[in-house]
């Protein structure tokens, strides 16, 4: 099954709030309610950029429990594979766009005493909704969030002003680093962990934990990312016997696409599994950009991620 | 539609039958004449008028029956209905979900008018008129939960998801084919699944979990699942089975028809939306043999079946003191023909 039930949308705002950083107001194009969703989720949003089908997963930001409009944030980045490039500069209010049915796999853990969130930059997105979410639900959580300047850091004013003592503000450029490791050393029992950022701050946070002795079970990481560039390769698929070329900014699962293959996925971005294919042989060495597979099952070369993963080599052939 | 609810029992006098109308409905679970194990799924989605996939919720002529039973087997034991503290999110989204269906399939028998979160629900057949604030517990007469399933033929549980497992933390269970949610509660798919035989090797639970996780919002999901009971009890619990275990010695070739019911799951999956866990629901169907064999075809189909079942099946399900009178009794309808693909009668 690829992708998930689909939803028309309507632009109704963009609005600049930080240094290359956009939020996007949908509304349901019909005019009609959005899905609830849970804070945490994200939706695949749909853009046909020429010839190309562009998506990209961005997470839901304002109220989970507000059906009229949902709020995305997108980031200008300079390796841009063209997502956030189109939406900055090629959309406007009042253009209809195709979007996925909320997926949450970035859930809170509703059996936490307490939740402590730590957002590094655009990382800020999931915790407005979940802070929303717990908030209305009366239950415990703290904000950590870092940035690198003030103006980079988008909706620090709007969730200081919201949530008030409980958001902590950091911004390197202030000289005010996250004190990760004081910060985890004085939680109460059975408070859960969230950490949504740069991956290099993600791979700090969550093993500064571990050396302080947290649960893995109450360790939870959002680590969505774009499919990495790479050499370009063949893909050969060995059940419909049609080979495709991978491009170098490509991914396996667009290749797919726009070969006509409806290959599937959900989160696109190499942490939910749905997009797991078995590889029949490969020439070359496979580049797992995946936080799925196991280490066992790298090494076993039989499975790969077709969203984020892709061949240093010459061909790949693929169980399809 | 014309629905007319029936008054019988599930016990005692054991009084339950189906009308023309509802055998004709009957979730036939079998396409083929032999059975094999697989996860099954397709979309839950709109099925043929007056077929059991007609609604996401069925409503059929056993609905007040059924509750009365439900209402009884509660009083008896509580323990039934059970909800750890941190799935109250999951309780309000299931009241959401079977109102709106059942509102919106049935007209005639359910009404929910909503104004932000003053809902008012009207159950004309259980004579239920309640007014409440949705997501205020204090306003039901009863936990979320426990309200709208007391008003709803099925067993329902509320899995929660974490660390890539569901784990049953709430459900209500009083029509249960030999299992417990007193005992299940708390536990993780796979410690749920334990006992099965088979399907851990052929590893249709891995693939199954790992599609459940991936359940989308708006994309519900069914399957259909078999066993046999012996008189129509909906209640075969493990706490009751002092009260049914000894049925199964009853049976003999002149009352297998009236005794042996086929017992059919039409299991549903749903992701909730506030708070990301997922329903599965359970819904009984009932038939006796006397009954299905008025379809020619399931007669057929399910003499082979029944004497195609592996020894490991026929003992997990429970079959095994009768089996032998079934498929016996059932032969005499077996003409050797071929039968038909699909599941539905001739």
């Amino acid at each position: 099954m690829s992708g998930g039930a689909e939803l028309r949308v309507k632009i109704a705002e963009i609005e600049p709030v930080a240094t290359d950083v956009r939020r996007f107001r949908f509304v349901a194009a019909d005019g009609g309610a959005l899905p609830l969703f849970s804070g945490g989720a994200h939706v695949v949003v749909g853009m046909e950029a020429g010839d190309r089908r562009i998506r990209n997963a961005y997470s839901l930001m304002g109220s989970p429990f507000d059906e009229s409009s949902y709020q995305v944030s997108v980031l200008k980045t300079r390796d841009s594979r063209g997502g956030s490039v189109f939406l900055h500069e090629r959309v406007a209010v009042g253009d209809t766009l195709v979007i996925s049915h909320p997926v949450n796999l970035f859930p809170v853990d509703r059996r936490a005493r307490k939740h402590l969130f730590i957002a590094g930059g655009i990382g800020i997105t999931p915790f407005l909704a979940m802070a929303e979410q717990l908030s209305e639900e009366g239950a415990r959580f703290e904000l950590h969030y870092a940035m690198r300047a003030r103006d980079c850091g988008a909706y620090a004013e709007e969730a200081a002003r919201l949530y008030g003592g409980r958001v902590h503000l950091y911004c390197s450029a202030e000289g005010r680093r996250l004190p990760v490791d004081a910060l985890l050393a004085n939680q109460p029992l059975g408070t859960h962990l969230y950490v949504c950022g740069p991956e290099r701050m993600i791979e700090g946070v969550i093993g500064a934990a571990r050396d302080a002795g947290w649960p893995e079970e109450n360790l939870h990481a959002e680590r969505f990312q774009a499919p990495p560039a790479g050499e370009p390769f063949r893909a050969r698929l060995a059940r419909s016997g049609i080979s495709i070329d991978v491009g170098p900014h490509q991914s396996l699962l667009e290749a797919l696409e726009a070969a006509g293959i409806d290959a599937p996925y959900l989160c696109r971005g190499g942490a939910c599994g749905q997009c797991e294919t078995a590889i029949v042989s490969c020439d070359g060495t496979l580049v797992h950009n995946d936080h799925y597979l196991t280490p066992e099952e790298r090494a076993g070369a039989a499975k790969i991620m077709t969203c984020v993963s892709r061949l240093a080599g010459r061909e790949l052939v693929l169980d399809l | 539609m014309g629905l007319v609810f029936k008054t019988e029992t599930f016990r005692d006098d054991f009084t339950f039958s189906n009308s023309p109308a509802s055998i004709r409905r009957f979730p036939f679970p079998f396409d083929r004449d032999a059975y094999a194990y697989s996860v099954n799924i397709e979309p839950h989605t709109k099925g043929a008028p007056g077929s059991v996939f007609e609604f996401p919720i069925d409503v059929d002529e056993h609905y007040v029956a059924e509750m009365h039973d439900r209402a009884l087997v509660l009083k008896a034991d509580p323990l039934r209905c059970q909800s750890l503290p941190h799935m109250i999110t999951a309780e309000w989204d299931l009241v959401e979900l079977l109102m709106t269906s059942m509102a919106e399939a049935y007209p005639e028998h359910f009404t929910l008018t909503r104004d932000g979160d003053a809902w008012h629900w009207i159950n004309r057949p259980l004579g239920i008129d309640d007014r409440f604030t949705f997501g205020d517990t204090a306003t039901l007469p009863l936990p979320p939960m426990e309200y709208i399933t007391r008003q709803c033929q099925g067993d329902f549980s509320l899995l929660d998801q974490r660390d890539n497992n569901l784990w049953m933390d709430a459900g209500i269970v009083t029509t249960q084919a030999d299992w417990s949610l007193d005992f299940d509660i708390g536990m993780n798919f796979m410690e749920w699944h334990g006992p099965v035989p088979l399907a851990h090797e052929a590893g249709v639970f891995d693939r199954a979990l790992k599609f459940l996780l991936n359940l989308q919002l708006g994309r519900p999901v069914r399957r259909l699942n078999w066993t046999m009971t012996i008189n129509p009890r909906l209640d075969t619990s493990p706490e009751n089975y002092h009260k049914w275990g000894t049925d199964r010695t009853t049976v003999t070739t002149e009352n297998v028809g009236d005794k042996v019911h086929l017992r059919v799951e039409l299991q549903a999956l749903w992701r909730l939306p506030r708070s990301n866990a997922i329903v599965f629901s359970i819904r009984c169907y009932l038939i006796k043999l006397s009954e299905l064999v008025t379809s020619p075809k399931w007669a057929r189909r399910l003499h082979r079946v029944l004497k195609s079942l592996p020894p490991e099946l026929i003992d997990y399900k429970g079959l095994t003191r009768y089996h032998p009178q079934t498929v016996e009794w059932l032969s005499k309808f077996d003409d050797g023909a071929p039968t038909s693909p699909g599941i539905g009668p001739d």
